[in-house]
């Protein structure tokens, strides 16, 4: 179906002492599960709740209480899976992974290291210049969220919310395929519109449901290509990991942070620790978490609360069978079918809900015309007033309606500025508001001729200027627009005034 | 494989589980004993066996995607040595 083809993009470099060099990144995003219930209870998943209401007694992890796997969550994880065209694994299972913090109350976390539920995919990453990266995907599993810890509300005490806890996310594992930090904003932005597109995840990095811990290292140039030929990561250099991270801004300036002291380190003759580290946006450097190291032994293994999870292949095959049309799909049918321009293509399916405007807008109308008047008409009135196109005052029918007055002529693109504006503050039937308030065109070359004959009447001198300067035509043209009420059709006006001063 | 003092102690702070010294070389030896039956374990030859994860066939419970529960703040906070305005306070923690 998608047969755009790009070019791969260029590694990001940053210039040492001696020589460039380049950066290789992998990303574990952590996207929150759009579900009603909890991964393992049946509290409500939905954001913004008195503290400590969204709870049932196994998020608290009190004793005896056993989790029972929400199903539709599962099925999530899986359209998840299909949308980045990746294996499904009919048997996956659950470990548990141990540490201790006040907001994870079971003193572990239920996750899928051993076995996934989803395996090997793709994401192709697009650059926005003719350039996109084809970014692989390791795995996707499921697991729970932990709470969320307040420090700045007491000066000696933290306060613990558990509304979050046992939410269910999908982490999702890149290989090191992302080489600077624009791909790595663009790879989370091509993630959160598949997830949204498939309506897995609201992509909200705000509120924390989709965020990324960042795995960053640097390489000589050359290496990275051995690297991808081999698979063995010895061409490649130490990785420290920057964790947790919801704003695609803080993961670029993270990545360069990182990058360029990494090579500091290098270049003064001193090796890269592999460790965690945190970003620190107001200082604008990384430092190491390793007071929480000790945490990171994990010691994971089988929960034994939870058997293995079965799926069935034709139940895999039923929820591909109703995957809703991908971006990258949609994209290459809007050029397509509608002769939109890549860039057009590419603005109006960043959002699933401007796609479907749009294509509601276009059914059976141009659509190049259909696009011009999405993007730059409503999309630039949308933005001055900070609305969002679910919020659009005007309905796709309403724009229809005007882009059908401008191609049956019966107004002019400059009238139907106006009529747009109308309609978006005041609402209203398009065609009802052309003919009420007298705005129709006029094509009826007498009344258009009548004006001109006037205006050429009363100013001799431009005719006789404009007859040895034909360049000063356009003069009387905007007079008969100024004497019409701009309601003259330009072209019947053009074509009037050339003949009138060429005779 | 052998445990000796320090592993145990490492173990035992994983856990949170407080030891004071002159408990550890008894607990260390403990593992050890542990691990020697695990060693026996290991030299079962279990090529190709799947693991056994339940004693009779079962398909794990599945619940349906409904709010059934929640709401009980006083109830989840109850056992909390100290609640305040619906969160549970504890020791300051910050990185």
């Amino acid at each position: 179906m998608l047969d755009l083809t790009y070019e791969m993009p260029k590694p990001k470099t940053i210039a040492g002492a001696k020589h460039d060099w380049e950066l290789v990144i992998g990303m574990e995003v952590h996207a929150q599960v759009s579900s009603n219930a909890k991964l393992f209870s049946g509290a409500s998943t939905k954001f913004g709740a008195e503290p400590n209401s969204n709870v049932a007694f196994v998020d608290a992890a009190m004793p005896g209480m056993l989790p029972v796997i929400n199903e539709f969550c599962v099925e999530q994880a899986v359209r998840t899976g299909l949308g980045l065209k990746a294996d499904i694994n009919l048997k996956s299972a659950f470990d548990r992974k141990n540490y201790f913090y006040p907001d994870l109350p079971q003193g572990y976390q239920i996750s899928q290291l051993y076995h996934p539920i989803v395996g090997e995919g793709e994401v192709l990453v697009e650059m926005g210049d003719g350039t996109a990266r084809m970014v692989r995907i390791e795995r996707i599993h499921m697991e729970q969220d932990a709470g969320k810890s307040i420090h700045d509300m007491d000066p000696h005490m933290s306060f613990v919310d558990l509304n979050r806890t046992g939410v269910c996310l999908m982490e999702i594992v890149s290989r090191p395929d992302i080489r600077g930090p624009e791909e790595a904003a663009a790879y989370i932005a091509k993630l959160r519109q598949i997830m949204r597109y498939l309506g897995t995840c609201d992509g909200n990095m705000q509120n924390g449901n989709l965020r990324a811990d960042v795995n960053v290292s640097i390489c000589m140039p050359g290496a990275y290509e051995k690297y991808q030929e081999t698979q063995d990561f010895s061409h490649l250099g130490t990785r420290c990991e920057i964790k947790n991270m919801n704003s695609m801004r803080f993961i670029q300036q993270a990545i360069e942070v990182e990058a360029r002291r990494q090579i500091a380190i290098v270049e003064a003759g001193g090796k890269v620790e592999q460790e965690t580290r945190l970003y620190d946006p107001d200082k604008g450097e990384t430092r190491s978490m390793r007071s929480k190291e000790e945490a990171h032994d994990y010691r994971y293994f089988p929960d034994p609360d939870l058997l293995p999870l079965e799926i069935e292949q034709a139940w895999v095959d039923d929820i591909a069978a109703h995957l809703p049309e991908l971006p990258d799909d949609k994209k290459a049918r809007f050029i397509s079918e509608f002769g939109l321009t890549d860039y057009d293509a590419s603005v109006l399916t960043a959002e699933v809900e401007s796609a479907a405007y749009f294509e509601e807008v276009a059914q059976g109308r141009n659509g190049k015309l259909a696009a011009n008047w999405v993007i730059n008409e409503l999309f630039g009135r949308l933005k001055k007033e900070d609305h969002d196109i679910t919020d659009s005052p005007v309905s796709p029918a309403q724009l229809g309606g005007i882009i059908d007055l401008i191609s049956s002529d019966a107004i002019s693109g400059k009238i139907a500025k106006d009529l747009f504006e109308i309609v978006y503050t005041e609402g209203g039937d398009p065609a009802q508001i052309v003919e009420d308030r007298g705005m129709k065109q006029v094509t009826d070359t007498g009344a258009i001729e009548a004006a001109l004959d006037e205006i050429i009447a009363a100013n001799p001198a431009q005719v006789e200027k404009a007859k040895v300067n034909p360049k000063l035509a356009g003069w009387f043209v905007g007079q008969v627009m100024k004497a019409t009420g701009g309601k003259a059709n330009p072209k019947a006006v053009n074509d009037l005034v050339s003949k009138k001063l060429s005779s | 494989m052998s445990i000796d003092q320090s592993t145990a102690a490492k173990v035992a702070k994983l856990a949170r589980i407080k030891v004071e010294d002159d408990a550890l070389p008894a607990l260390a030896s403990e593992f050890n004993t542990i691990l020697g039956f695990i060693e026996q374990l290991n030299e079962v030859d279990v090529d190709g066996v799947e693991p056994m994860v339940s004693v009779t066939p079962m398909r794990l419970k599945r619940r349906k995607d409904e709010v059934t529960d929640g709401n009980q703040q006083d109830k989840v906070l109850a056992n909390a040595p100290d609640a305040r305005e619906g969160f549970f306070a504890v020791p300051k923690v910050v990185e």
